[in-house]
């Protein structure tokens, strides 16, 4: 048996029949990480002394005949943009090369209360600003199914991580599609929650009224697992919603499907439609009604999207002053040219250029074209998702316009690379639940479908997706 | 900057742009920008710079297509659960990491340079 090839309630099943300890899973992932890492880079921070510690934990509990949580002993990575007390958190950042983590993120602290055992911190884009993790100042992850690609990103590390069974399962974080697009570029499954269903306690902030923290793992069944124990309301978010998951629902057979039009036109790769166009049918005859419907503002979310996130994080990163924690750099004595030393070359180039088109959107001159506009477009967008889900109940799109692209073949123009977000920033600005799916593959290259659904019915897209994972392998 | 946009946007632009120099910016107001977000650039960022934000403003200017204005009140998200405008003590433990993390001290405050 291939321990770590097992899913979340096979490796809980083992540990309550005893197969195996969580000491020896946790050993079997850090040889595995050991093994693999090397060329897949996903990983920035291996904690494989507190990875041990926490499984004989586990260990401990068992042998005690005490009952343990469905997470219990389960080794997983954590992207590292989200605290993990007394573990460095980099955001794949210079500025932060050196910062350890002071407390527990509230996602961390539930899983701790579950019996987590983490066995590190996986790369992202530096500041999750990215659709590839090239932007990471530390490493090129690589994706499993192909080396000279791209894993996707910015959860390009832990969508890696799963893929090559480095991991059994992964948090990630989305602002504009950074669980998606990777989940989908990796093939693996990953979940963008409802805004406010997860606590964003402790995540580095990029886009405040965008990001969320959500589970990307091997199944559907993983995924639920795991977004079940890091939902809820939380005292330190004040954005997170009452809210609690459960496993309910209709049956599958009834629900309606909206395709929207504007997604299927020039622009996205044929072969990548084809699959896409297939699983559509392959549902259709399995009894779910499919109607095309239409989001007429579609395709203005892009730059509604690189508009509102960039002006987001600019007001955000300014916390990264050279002062209170990070990198410090001046050679002058005052206290600006501590501010511009230190973020000039604390920030890599991606960082600069979204601090600067925010700061220049927000400006006084702009703000009206560019920042206010950018608002309305979202608000027509939300609305445009309103209306169709009084027709539908879940919406189904490609989560990228093709599988995953060549090392190096976006970075020299920004925009080329902004654009592969164009399926999945929508979902953000409306705060909507959306998964990855496989659903097929393209010379060995995984595609992914994404599944909206209306705003906590996140109950409605993990069942149906768990559907349609049954009927596409 | 046209043959990176999806083929659906190019169909529609290319009329726009066949006759439209792209608008850049100038290297005045990259600089001004640079120093509003507190970014030292060199003079080889600020080149870049100059030309990566031209293009994406250019493509921001999709939106001046939009139609149908929003009243900017009803932006505002209506707040059901502001919290307590209350501070809460944070652990010792954590307070002392805060303070260590911080790259000049004296005992418990953070040291910073002259403002004036």
């Amino acid at each position: 048996m291939e321990i770590n090839k097992l899913t979340i309630s096979k490796i809980h099943q083992g540990l309550l029949e005893k197969d195996f300890s969580a000491l020896e899973i946790a050993k079997e992932y850090l040889e595995q990480i050991d093994k693999k890492d090397k060329s897949i880079s996903a990983f920035l921070t291996v904690a494989g002394d507190s990875a041990i510690f926490q499984a004989k934990q586990v260990d401990k509990l068992i042998s005690e005949g005490k009952s343990i949580p469905a997470l219990a002993g389960v080794p997983c990575a954590i992207k590292d943009n989200i605290l993990v007390e007394g573990i460095k958190c980099t955001a794949g950042s210079k500025i932060l090369e050196s910062y350890s983590a002071p407390y527990d993120a509230t996602v961390i602290r539930k899983l701790k209360d579950e019996g987590v055992v983490i066995l590190g911190k996986t790369n992202l884009d530096e500041f999750a600003m990215g659709g590839s993790t090239e932007n990471s100042a530390f490493k090129l992850t690589r994706n499993p199914a192909d080396f000279n690609r791209v894993p996707g990103g910015s959860s390009g590390g832990s969508a890696a991580a799963v893929a090559a069974n480095e991991c059994c399962y992964a948090l990630g974080s989305d602002t504009g599609g950074s669980i998606r697009q990777p989940a989908s570029f990796c093939g693996i499954v990953g979940l963008k929650p409802t805004y406010g269903a997860v606590s964003r306690y402790g995540l580095i902030a990029f886009a405040s009224s965008l990001d969320q923290i959500g589970p990307m793992a091997k199944t559907v069944q993983d995924v639920e697992t795991v977004f079940n124990a890091i939902s809820g309301k939380d005292e330190l978010d004040s954005t997170s919603a009452d809210y609690r998951y459960q496993n309910i629902g209709s049956d599958v057979k009834g629900l309606k499907i909206g395709i929207p039009k504007e997604y299927f036109v020039k622009g996205i790769d044929k072969e990548v439609e084809k699959v896409i166009k297939e699983t559509i049918k392959k549902i259709e005859k399995q009894g779910l009604k499919i109607e095309e419907i239409s989001l007429p503002h579609t395709e203005y979310a892009l730059a509604a999207y690189y508009i509102l996130a960039t002006s987001e994080a600019s007001a955000n990163l300014a916390r990264y002053d050279g002062i209170k924690y990070g990198l410090s750099k001046s050679k002058k004595d005052n206290i600006l040219d501590v501010y511009l030393e230190s973020r000039g070359r604390g920030f890599g180039p991606e960082v600069k250029r979204r601090i600067m088109l925010g700061t220049y959107s927000l400006s006084s001159g702009y703000y009206d074209a560019y920042y206010l506009k950018a608002q309305e477009v979202r608000s027509l967008i939300k609305d445009d998702f309103e209306k169709a889900f009084k027709k539908v109940d879940l919406i189904f799109t490609p989560v990228s316009p093709t599988t995953a692209f060549k090392i190096g073949e976006k970075t020299k123009d920004p925009l080329s690379m902004y654009l592969s977000d164009i399926y999945t920033v929508s979902v953000n600005l409306a705060g909507l639940p959306a998964i990855s799916l496989p659903c097929g593959k393209i010379n060995e290259l995984s595609v992914g479908l994404q599944i909206i659904g209306k705003p906590f019915e996140e109950n409605t897209v993990l069942k149906t997706a768990s559907f349609i994972e049954n009927l596409v392998i | 900057m046209l043959r990176f946009l999806p083929r659906l946007w190019q169909e529609k632009k290319k009329g726009e742009y066949q006759n439209k120099k792209l608008y850049m910016i100038g290297k005045e107001e990259v600089v001004k920008i640079a120093k509003l977000s507190r970014l030292e650039l060199t003079e080889e960022e600020i080149k870049n710079m100059q030309k990566d934000l031209s293009g994406v403003l250019d493509y921001f200017n999709t939106l001046k297509k939009v139609k149908g204005k929003v009243k900017t009140s009803d932006l505002i998200k209506k707040e059901e659960s502001l919290r307590k405008d209350q501070a809460k003590p944070q652990l010792d433990s954590v307070v002392k990491k805060l303070i260590e993390a911080a790259p000049d001290k004296k005992e418990n405050h953070l040291k910073v340079k002259a403002v004036f």
